[in-house]
């Protein structure tokens, strides 16, 4: 059996891709931002001295790593407007549901970044004076996110490619606007060959890049 | 007589049963040099970091020129607030065994960075200041450098720079040359010795025993929870008055000739 590529039909819509890809890049990059500061803060949280703000954190963490992004988009569209007087666009709930997310998974890579640095670079800080949060932020996140930076990267790639479940509230992204194009012109095997494609190219170079700062950034060990 | 620079009054500290030391008092006058010798897990290093606080205290208190800046309140916590126990440590510089520079800023980043953070300085006049304080300790040439690229005494003569920078008025050396290989003790000690001349106070726990004779006023032996024997180090040193001193500089001098 031979199958006819008929790519041409996916090229014709190209402006209707090209919709879809502003749109998952704005999702991806609010979703980074937001999912990885976040996570930080989270992160924090886990290791504070007071109790309640340790406990709420690691609640955090184990309820957003253990439900599946994809419901978490759906019940913050769905569910949540029945509860809260609020209007809820496609948009805010995929950014929820990626960037909650993401942040738990964020935060347990932080923690353990701040958690290999050893205790002596916390005291040498503190023993010329640094407060905690000058320590922390001079000292020990420069040093920590220079050794956890691989592990960023995978979770940027992940939030990139959980861009496509937006598509499950109609949030006009590349998956959203492929499926379109599929079922206007039957062409599901091209379109989401050339979807895939779009991923590949634009992911792999970000990630040579991430390779290349990782490489500058250890010049100093 | 004038008020002692550095007072520790009733200091003590237990790490869950086990008990360090308690009551432990000491006066620093200006220009005091203290050499404090013990055996191995006899809570030398816990007595220096209590004094800046990087172990907090169960009991005692920390008065600097008269002013309490650390005071414990018997219970595992301190009385005191983070503003004070940054003032006190910048008053109080602190040398460790293991270096612990910044690897990820060059030389003259690690001496500058205190100033620059903690005091607010601009980073060209730290750096100025950085450049000083290498130079007197011999490695002008070095600021560019990460410390990763360097010997182990030179880690060292950057970590005293670095405590110098902040211009404390007490510095703690905890076993400085412990780690390095014997033939770098010997530029660490000579930096040592070379603030010793300029009249600096400090508090040097030490194995080298001849070093601490040369360089120390006081020398305070620690053993059984608490300062054990202390005086000059011509009466510690050499004529030890105590059975644990006595025994303690019998093994230390067995295989020195
Ligand atoms: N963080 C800690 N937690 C629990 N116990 C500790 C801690 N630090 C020190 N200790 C204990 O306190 C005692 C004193 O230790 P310390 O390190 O002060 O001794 P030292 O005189 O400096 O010994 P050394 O000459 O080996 O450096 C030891 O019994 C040690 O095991
Ligand atoms: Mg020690």
């Amino acid at each position: 059996m031979t199958y006819h590529w008929n790519f041409a039909s996916v090229f014709d819509n190209w402006w209707a891709l090209a919709i879809g890809l502003a749109g998952t890049l704005k999702l991806f990059v609010v979703c980074l931002v937001f999912g990885m500061t976040l996570g930080l803060f989270v992160a924090l949280g886990r290791r504070s001295h007071r109790r309640w703000l340790r406990w709420l954190s690691t609640f955090f963490v184990e309820f957003f790593r253990n439900t599946p992004v994809l419901v978490q988009i759906l019940w913050f569209y769905y569910a949540l407007p029945i509860l809260a007087p609020i209007e809820i666009s496609p948009f805010m709930a995929a950014i929820l549901g990626i960037s909650l997310n993401s942040a738990a998974y964020a935060a347990e890579i932080y923690r353990g970044g701040i958690q290999s640095i050893e205790p002596g670079q916390w005291e040498a800080a503190r023993a010329i004076g640094m407060t905690g949060a000058q320590t922390l932020r001079r000292i020990v996140l420069p040093q920590a996110i220079r050794r956890i930076i691989p592990a960023l990267t995978n979770r940027g790639v992940e939030i990139f490619k959980m861009s496509t479940l937006a598509s499950v509230v109609a949030y006009v992204e590349l998956m959203q606007q492929g499926k379109l194009i599929a079922s206007l012109n039957f062409n599901p095997l091209e379109v989401y060959t050339v979807i895939a494609a779009i991923f590949l190219i634009i992911l792999y170079p970000i990630v040579r890049v991430t390779y290349a700062v990782e490489r500058r950034l250890a010049r100093s060990d | 007589m004038s008020e002692p620079l550095l007072r520790l009054g009733g200091l003590g500290k237990s790490f869950g049963t086990n008990l360090v030391f308690s009551g432990v008092d000491l006066d620093v006058m200006p220009g005091d040099r203290i050499a404090i010798l013990g055996a191995s897990g006899s809570g030398k290093s816990t007595l220096l970091r209590c004094i800046n606080a990087l172990e907090t205290p169960d009991e005692g208190l920390v008065k600097i020129n008269g002013t309490p800046l650390l005071k414990a309140d018997g219970k595992g916590r301190l009385r005191s607030t983070e503003r004070d126990l940054c003032a006190l440590r910048q008053r109080v510089g602190m040398v460790f065994q293991q270096f612990n520079l910044f690897p990820h800023m060059t030389v003259a980043g690690n001496v500058a960075e205190g100033l620059v953070t903690v005091r607010g300085m601009s980073s060209g006049k730290a750096l100025e200041r950085a450049q000083a304080e290498l130079e007197r300790v011999g490695l002008g040439d070095k600021g560019d450098a990460y410390p990763s690229r360097l010997s182990g005494g030179q880690k060292q003569r950057v970590a005293i720079a670095r405590a110098l920078a902040m211009d404390p008025e007490i510095l703690l050396f905890d076993e400085p040359t412990s780690a390095l290989d014997p033939a770098l003790v010997g530029e660490v000690l000579g930096v040592i010795e070379q603030l010793a001349n300029e009249g600096r106070t400090m508090i040097l726990v030490t194995h080298e025993i001849g070093f601490a004779y040369h360089v120390a006023t006081r020398v305070v032996f620690v053993a059984e929870h608490g300062i054990y024997e202390t005086g000059t180090p011509e009466e510690v040193l050499k004529h030890p008055a105590r059975p644990l001193t006595q025994q303690f500089l019998a093994d230390h001098q067995r295989f020195q000739f």
